[in-house]
């Protein structure tokens, strides 16, 4: 299998609050929680020694887009590493709050959706091929991306007037609004605006913007590895095509709604299937061609095969305890399902939303999903010592090596640099720029030249 | 339990549309012998659980 460019760009919620009541608006706290970054670079849209990038994004959210990655250890360390250097953030802004006189804790939560109805997202990013069809690829893609919650959905409690239900996605009721004032069918699901940040004659990017945030690594990598799986079999030919949705927008809604994966939905042929049924044919289909691959041996692929397969089948049999510590919206019933019968809450209750709400707090002193984690009630993946070293270290086998190092020469070296994903430039020395425009390209003699030429300048 | 929407039958049901079961099925999951997490876990949430849900809104992200 060839491999394959992916990264992952999380918008975060936050909030100030004392004793349950808002201090600070989104705005304030953000400005806050940027004014350290700011006060080192200038800006708040800022690339980082691990080759990510930090910024203040829509509606003040604080975002981490992580490096380029080509391999998932990689992916979940650099992703893990965003909420080590946003919390940081979030340390240094609430002690500063504090210094000032205002009472208050700051909260960072990685999830999709507020109190008010207000939704921001976890965008993923899949490089493909120039010369691949890709209005064909992605309809073939958007019913996968619609049944796939029933696996990688951060699970939500949702007020409804006939009571809560729990459904499966933070982020399928708010795809509604972007479909009805859009005339493009596919956009609100897979964004198609074109920024490949690569050489434009050979790669596209496939910006995947309907996924909810995952508290769980294994859950994220899932969902990365899944989707990475199904873009190499369709890109070798496997045919989806008779499993278009009559309306994945309907469709991801009912979907949704239904933790037992049971609710048939519409298939532009007239059929009716469920996501069950649907994600049963993706895994059957995948598998097929996988096994016929010549690195069928991959481990990487095979753990994602392993855990599809695993999934598909607890949900199909009803007993969820093989997944139990995996899935996020699994560990996150489990637990919700834990207070109503030990304490006798109500699933109406105050105290579920706030469980559901705590479930998405980063914070390790204070999130309850480290909680889970210690208690290993929620699986994990890379160590802290990994995570600590994807804060200061990018990715070695790809192009976010040579802007890490880069960047963290500059710094070292205080000197004033531009860089973007593809581009790195010294500005106060004419003719000091290098664009890189093959991200697979983790070695350039040119940003070696460039780094040298900052390192002389500190000695 | 929450419910668990309109159609919660089992797979061999899944083409029927018109389901309808009043009994959904929920999975199964295990919550045996936590006291303790749930203690925890209180002591680290916030009191007013109602204001501290309904004061968090953000404006809209992508």
């Amino acid at each position: 299998m060839k491999r394959r460019i992916f990264g992952l760009e999380t918008e975060y919620g936050i909030t100030c609050s004392f004793k349950g009541q808002r201090r600070l608006s989104p705005d304030e706290v953000a400005r806050y929680l940027f004014r350290s970054v700011v006060s080192r670079g200038g800006s708040s849209n800022i690339f980082l020694a691990n080759g990510g990038r930090l910024y203040l994004d829509v509606g003040s959210h604080p975002e981490y887009a992580t490096a380029e990655c080509d391999s998932m250890r990689d992916l979940i360390a650099q992703d893990e590493s965003g909420k080590v250097i946003v919390q940081e953030l979030a340390d240094i802004a609430e002690e500063r709050l504090h210094d000032e006189g205002v009472e208050g804790e700051i909260y960072l939560f990685r999830n999709n959706t507020d109190s008010a109805g207000n939704s921001y997202g976890c965008h993923e990013n899949y490089l493909v091929e120039r010369g691949s069809d890709f209005i064909a690829l992605t309809d073939q893609f958007i019913p996968f991306l619609v049944s796939r919650q029933l696996f990688t959905g951060a699970g939500k409690v949702l007020p409804q007037p006939t009571g809560s239900t729990f459904c499966l996605s933070q982020r399928a009721d708010h795809m509604w609004e972007a479909v009805a004032s859009s005339t493009t069918r596919s956009r609100p699901i897979i964004n198609t605006r074109d920024e490949p940040h690569a050489d434009a004659d050979r790669f596209r990017r496939l910006h995947v913007i309907v996924g909810d945030s995952n508290m769980s690594q294994v859950t994220t990598r899932l969902k990365v590895g899944m989707g990475h799986l199904m873009l190499s079999a369709l890109e070798s030919g496997v045919s989806t095509a008779h499993l278009a949705l009559e309306n994945p927008m309907k469709a991801i809604r009912e979907i949704s709604h239904d933790i037992t994966g049971r609710t048939a939905v519409a298939l532009a042929d007239g059929r009716r299937i469920s996501a069950l049924e649907l994600q049963g044919e993706y895994l059957a289909l995948v598998s097929a061609w996988w096994a016929d691959s010549e690195e069928s041996d991959d481990p990487e692929h095979s753990w994602t095969l392993e855990l599809w397969s695993r999934a598909w089948t607890a949900i199909d049999t009803g007993d969820l305890s093989p997944i139990e510590t995996e899935l996020d919206w699994v560990i996150k019933y489990r637990l919700l399902n834990r207070y109503v019968s030990a304490q006798g809450h109500d699933w109406d209750s105050s105290r579920i939303a706030q469980l559901d709400l705590a479930f998405h707090d980063i914070n390790p002193r204070r999130g309850i999903f480290p909680v889970l984690e210690r208690r290993g009630l929620a699986a994990s993946l890379v160590t802290p010592q990994e995570i600590n070293a994807a804060v200061i270290e990018p990715p070695q086998t790809t192009r976010a090596r040579l802007r890490g190092d880069f960047v963290r020469q500059a710094s070292i070296s205080d000197r004033d640099v531009t860089v973007d994903w593809a581009q790195m430039k010294i500005n106060d020395t004419p003719q000091h720029s290098v664009v890189c425009d093959d991200p697979f390209t983790s070695v350039d003699e040119r940003v070696e030249r460039l780094i040298n030429e900052l390192s002389a300048t500190s000695m | 339990m929450p419910q668990q929407g309109m159609s919660s039958s089992g797979a061999s049901r899944a083409q029927e549309s018109d389901d309808t079961f009043s009994t959904p099925h929920a999975p199964q999951v295990s919550t045996s012998g936590v006291d303790d997490l749930l203690e925890e876990i209180d002591s680290l949430l916030e009191e007013n659980a109602e204001a501290f849900v309904k004061s968090f809104v953000q404006k809209g992200g992508q």
